[in-house]
Parts: C-alpha cells; structure tokens; sequence
C-alpha cells in the first residue's frame, strides 16, 4: 500500500495503523503530531486509526521558532 | 508602586519578556539565554520531522517545560486554513490550546496578511483556542482581532529579524489606547534600547527572538534584555515628564555666591 508520509512516498503493508507505521518509522508517539489526509489523529486513536492507499500523512514536531 | 503581574486568559506572568526557540548557535545557548532572559513564555514551531535523522537530539530536552508556558507558532503559514491546521497539530503535540498566530502575506518582508489572520482568530477561538495574534501595528486590525476573543494582540515594532526598532511608537500608543487585552510588541526589537521603548510606551508585554539569538553574546543580550523590559515597565508606571523646547535648571537659581 502507498502513503505519502511527509511529502515522500512510502509503502507499507495493507491494513496498518498509524501506530504501526510510527514504529516502522521508529519514531515515538510522545514527541509527535500525525495528521492523516489534512485531519488530526490523536495519539489515543494511533493503534485503531487505518491506513488507506494513498492516504497523505503528516508527521510533525516542535522546533525553534519565534 | 507595585505592579499588577502580566495576566493573559487568567495565566499570571511575573515577566514581560517572551522569547522564542530559533537560530540560537546551540540548544545548550538556548537554555542559558532561557534563564538570563527570565522569560516564563517560550515560542515554538511546528514542522515535518526529519525521518532520515537517527537519534537526533530533541530542542524539547532544552525547555525547562514546569516553568515556561509554550507558545507553539503557526510561522511560514500563507492562509487562514494552514494556520488553523497548525495550531491543531501543535495542540495535539503540546497538550495546550494556547497558540501564537501568525498568517504571513509575503516572503520578502515577512508581514501579516490581517485579513487571513482575523479569519483564522475567529475560527481559532471557536474552537477553544486561546489566540495571541501577530499582526501590523493598525489599530482597526488589533480592535478586530480583539472582537474575535484573542487573548492578546501582538503588533510588530518592525519586520520579523530585522532589529529597526521600533519604527511607529504612535501607532503602538494608538492600539494601547483601543484595544483592552494584552498588547504585545511581536518583532522587529534589535538592542535593549528598543525593548524599554515598547514598555515606556505602556507595551505590555514583548516577544523576540533574533535580537537574542542572533547577538555576538546572546546570553549577555537575553540578561540585557530582561533588565531592560524590567526598566521600560517601571518608566512607564513612573511616569516621564512632559518634553520642553527650553531648558529647565535642577539646582536653585537664586543663593548664588558673590550675588
């Protein structure tokens, strides 16, 4: 199945969640935000929320900024 | 006389200094320019991770999050829809509603599209959010942006990085005067000078990031920097005296020797 995961096309196998595709990442819940498709997924809903083909995927953190 | 502390959306600050996360020469400069500064008010960004960095270090290692309150940005947002998707993300991410937004309308100079801002402020509130709006220094757009529930309104003194100073004290007097939550000078500040000018003219509060981060020293600045909010505020409650064209003697003019 393909994702687009911050802008890079990405495959992963049919039905992941987002939790799952956090760990194939390796990439810890706690210190990011995930938007599916423009919508926020919540950190308690990563491990029910599946992932469909073509499915945009926005993995985001805090940085500097003013 | 005592001052009333800083209170924005019920929070209380015991510092008029907000200062940001970026282009410092190190996170370990940060967090010393974080406690020389004083500030109880941090800004942050919120961008794509880096998924090819391994074990990158984490900037949150660096904030001290018991005692700054985080200010998560919608920086490098050109409309009203990415703005508000960013505080969403940067709620998700920080477990605070609390966001500073700013809607830019061109890369060059960096200044906000008002309109696209009081768009998103609107939605924003609507959804629980406690807004804190950069925006220009017009007085119309900072009584909208109040009108739409933000908790403050935060006016550049000039562009964003630029260290011109404050380059339109009237106009700041002018939205002190309309506006009847929080004014903060958002931008534009380059030394401490600046900074005691924004609170001398009864600026609330002030946000800056460049002016510490980009200095030779930038520890040296962020202490100068505090002291200097510190002595704007305490000028402002004093009170200056009126300017005069002529002069004025301090000492007595009569009892003079050899009269």
């Amino acid at each position: 199945m393909n994702l687009l995961v911050n802008g890079e096309p990405r495959q992963v196998r049919e039905g992941s969640t987002v939790r799952d595709l956090l760990q194939e990442l390796k990439v810890t819940a706690e210190r990011v935000a995930v938007e599916v498709n423009a919508e926020v997924v919540r950190k308690a809903r990563h491990a029910e929320h599946r992932l469909n083909e073509g499915d945009k995927v926005e993995v985001v953190t805090f940085v500097g900024g003013g | 006389m005592q001052d009333t502390p800083l209170t924005i959306a019920g929070r209380t600050f015991h510092s008029r200094l907000i200062i940001g996360t970026g282009k410092y020469p190190s996170f370990e400069v940060m967090k010393r320019c974080h406690e020389a500064s004083g500030a109880e008010m941090v800004t942050v960004a919120v961008r794509r991770l880096d998924l090819t960095a391994k074990g990158e270090a984490s900037m949150m290692h660096w904030i001290d999050t018991k005692r700054m309150t985080l200010l998560p940005n919608t920086a490098g947002c050109y409309n009203a829809e990415d703005a508000v998707r960013t505080c969403r993300l940067a709620e998700e991410l920080g477990m605070s509603k609390w966001v500073k937004l700013e809607v830019l309308g061109d890369e060059k100079t960096l200044y906000p599209d008002v309109e696209e801002t009081v768009k998103a402020a609107r939605i924003l509130v609507k959804e629980g959010f406690t807004v804190l709006p950069y925006t220009s220094d017009d007085p119309i757009t900072a009584r909208k942006l109040e009108d739409a529930g933000c908790a403050a309104v935060m006016p550049l003194a000039a562009p964003i990085g630029s260290g011109l100073g404050i380059r339109n004290p009237h106009n700041l007097r002018l939205i002190r005067e309309v506006i009847k939550v929080p004014m903060i000078v958002d931008a534009g500040v380059g030394t401490a000078s600046d900074a005691a000018i924004a609170l001398e003219l009864g600026c609330d509060a002030l946000l800056m990031n460049t002016a510490i981060a980009g200095a030779k020293d930038p520890v040296l600045m962020a202490s100068a920097m505090k002291k200097a909010v510190e002595a704007g505020r305490e000028a402002f409650l004093a009170g200056r005296i009126p300017r005069k064209a002529y002069a004025s003697a301090s000492s007595p003019i009569t009892g003079l020797v050899g009269e």
